[in-house]
């Protein structure tokens, strides 16, 4: 055997050896993030290792550029694609331009779903979305309701008159008035998501209502505003201010009790869920409207019309777990 | 009187010692090795749609580099360059909205380029300014702008046509940009290493004043720079835009300290003066096989621009190193 050829044979059997050590049993899930180093997407890694360690058999990398800018992540698709992972679990800077590259993944037998930032319909095979409007819309009046046992007034603090967001939780939330009687709608004004204008019209509320149960402020920014107007005007323990918030910038109103609870999408549920729908999509299951496909303890998704599909309801924070959240968004 | 004659050599190393001892010698080595290292590091690197796919990693950057080598080498500089790369797209983007075609896109973003580098020049050459605190200004300025069109919206909707440049191939895994890379190369090695213009460039970046005093003018050759890396700049956005399909303000965002590097790492003098094309050339390849091949091991962002940083450091500080250890 000559020398080359006894080097031929090593190379040969080393390059064997790492392609079967790679792809062995275990499917590899990657999930990308919109930029590495940030709170929220550090917490749905957390969700996806738990997944991972529930499934047994996957690998999570956990990946992304260091600016949230859409050629960074094509970088990282481009390298994913050449590794061969099993999945990619895309939360995308910019829903068109990582598509083409998304595409060739998929073109290449590998599974892409896109989860809380979308992709173009043409480049993943399925969308999770943290949450839908009709579970939206209920909860931000449940968590009003729940405090009030006798029933009351309370008023909405929105983002502007055109939020497309806001305007359809609001007209859900309507819908499901009729499930909480003695609830009463006395107005919406809109803080065009501006923190003096939203603090404002907070003031504005407590004025005109002075029997004023809750503000429901479905945007962070509101309801942050009116929590500080409650407290402010020293009616904390009369008006409950609740809706949609971040964490970090609430715990403060809910130590206080200007906030006795409010709603926001789960990261770690978020992270859980994704990679609970890659390995069972990368195992067989088929992306198609109508379909049914598990997410582990958070139930089953189903897809609608354009393959997207909503998680949960919001995840409700409160004194017992703010502290546990603020640090992580 | 005899006719004989001798040959006097400039400098006292034969060309091939010169040769051995060079920046680019070295540079290549570690190109040699970092590819090396990658082959065996990740079973996944020799494959040759792979490696195609890792060109896009370097090629719009390279682009500039080779006008801002120039630049550099003349003693001037252009921070401005990846907010160029965001007007001349948002432009772009906003042409296509109107239905523009594919050449009159591509004809908008290098005007674009060429406008927002004659007025760095201007600014430069005519006011008198210096070239860091100018374009440190007009990287605030043009990106501004992108901001102040697009907001959190984002331009989409190229034509079919556009997609060629950013995602075309010329001929098997050979993409229009690579080919567009090397021939880009090739134009700049000639400008600069062959004609009196590259000489002129060298003159301006070692001694302006005596430049001046033989006869060059050193504005126009300095404003003749500035719009050319905006041409480069405008070209990179073509092809940017045409890989990603859509416009944010964010586009390109941090591309400029990539550059400098890319030109620092290829061996020209930060000082100006000196320097050369084809260190640039393996430069750029030494950061797209280092960043492709460290992505390929699943490392984070931040560690590869760790890894880039020790590497400039490092290559810089081997030569000086060893004249140091050889006395």
């Amino acid at each position: 055997m000559s020398v080359i050829k006894k080097v031929l044979t090593t190379v040969a059997i080393g390059a064997a050896l790492m392609g079967t050590s790679a792809s062995a049993d275990t499917t590899r899930i990657a999930l990308v993030v919109k930029a590495l180093g940030i709170g929220f997407f550090e917490a749905a890694n957390k969700g996806a290792q738990e997944a991972a360690k529930e499934l047994g058999d996957v690998e999570i990398i956990y990946t992304g550029p260091t600016d949230t800018t859409a050629e960074g992540q094509i970088e990282v698709i481009n390298s994913l694609i050449a590794q061969g992972v099993d999945a990619i679990a895309i939360s995308a800077n910019d829903p068109d331009a990582v598509a083409p590259a998304l595409k060739k993944a998929m073109d290449r037998g590998i599974t892409v779903i896109s989860w809380d930032s979308g992709v173009a319909k043409e480049g993943r095979q399925m969308h999770l979305n943290p949450s839908s409007a009709p579970l939206i819309g209920n909860t931000i009046i449940k968590l009003a309701a729940d405090h009030m046992p006798d029933g009351g007034d309370v008023a909405v603090l929105s983002a502007t008159a055109t939020s497309t967001n806001q305007n359809i939780w609001i007209d859900e939330m309507k819908k499901v008035m009729g499930n909480y009687p003695g609830v009463n709608l006395v107005a919406t004004v809109y803080g065009d998501d501006l923190a003096d204008k939203s603090y404002r019209e907070a003031q504005g509320l407590m004025a005109t209502y002075p029997d004023l149960k809750a503000i429901i402020a479905p945007t962070t920014v509101g309801i942050l505003a009116a929590s500080q107007a409650v407290t402010d005007a020293g009616k904390i323990g009369q008006i409950n201010v609740t809706g949609l918030g971040l964490p970090s910038e609430m715990a403060g109103a809910v130590e206080s009790g200007a906030t006795i609870s409010f709603a926001i999408w789960n990261p770690i549920d978020l992270g859980y869920a994704a990679t609970m729908l890659s390995y069972n999509i990368a195992k067989g299951a088929t992306a198609e409207p109508g379909a049914k496909i598990g997410m582990g303890r958070m139930g089953e998704a189903t897809l609608d019309e354009n393959n997207e599909a909503a998680m949960s309801d919001p995840f409700t924070y409160d004194k017992s777990n703010i502290e546990e959240f603020k640090s992580v968004f | 009187m005899s006719t004989t004659e001798r040959y006097i050599p400039d400098r006292l190393q034969s060309p091939w010692a010169r040769r051995l001892r060079s920046w680019e010698t070295l540079l290549l080595a570690v190109a040699v090795a970092i590819f090396t290292f990658n082959a065996f590091a990740s079973p996944y690197f020799l494959n040759a749609w792979n490696l195609s796919d890792a060109t896009f990693n370097f090629t719009e950057k390279a682009m500039i580099a080779f006008a801002m080598a120039l630049l550099i080498i003349a003693g001037e500089i252009d921070l401005s360059v990846a907010s160029i790369v965001a007007l001349a797209s948002t432009a772009m983007g906003a042409a296509a909205q109107l239905g523009a075609s594919p050449t009159s896109l591509v004809l908008i973003g290098l005007v674009v380029g060429l406008l927002c580098g004659a007025f760095n020049g201007v600014l430069v050459t005519v006011m008198g300014l210096p070239s860091i605190v100018v374009t440190i200004g007009t990287m605030s300025l043009f990106r501004g702008i992108s901001y102040i069109v697009l907001g959190d919206t984002a331009y989409g909707g190229y034509p079919a046509g556009f997609s060629f440049f950013g995602q075309g191939y010329v001929w098997w895994v050979f993409s229009f940009e690579f080919v567009l890379f090397c021939v880009l190369a090739l134009g700049f090695g000639v400008l600069l290493h062959l004609t009196n213009f590259g000489r002129a460039v060298y003159a301006v970046g070692n001694n302006a004043t005596a430049a001046l005093f033989s006869g060059i003018r050193v504005n126009r050759v300095k404003f003749i720079l500035f719009l050319l890396t905006g041409l480069m700049a405008g070209i990179a956005s073509v092809c940017l835009t045409s890989r990603l399909g859509s416009t944010r303000p964010s586009i390109g965002f941090g591309m400029e300290l990539e550059v400098v590097t890319m030109v620092v790492l290829g061996g020209v003098n930060i000082l100006g003066g000196s320097g050369n094309i084809p260190g640039v050339v393996i430069a750029a390849f030494v950061m797209g096989l280092v960043t492709f091949g460290l992505g390929l091991l699943n490392v984070p962002g931040i560690v590869m621009s760790i890894v880039i940083g020790g590497l400039l450091i490092g290559v810089i500080a081997l030569p000086r190193l060893c004249s140091m250890w050889r006395r």
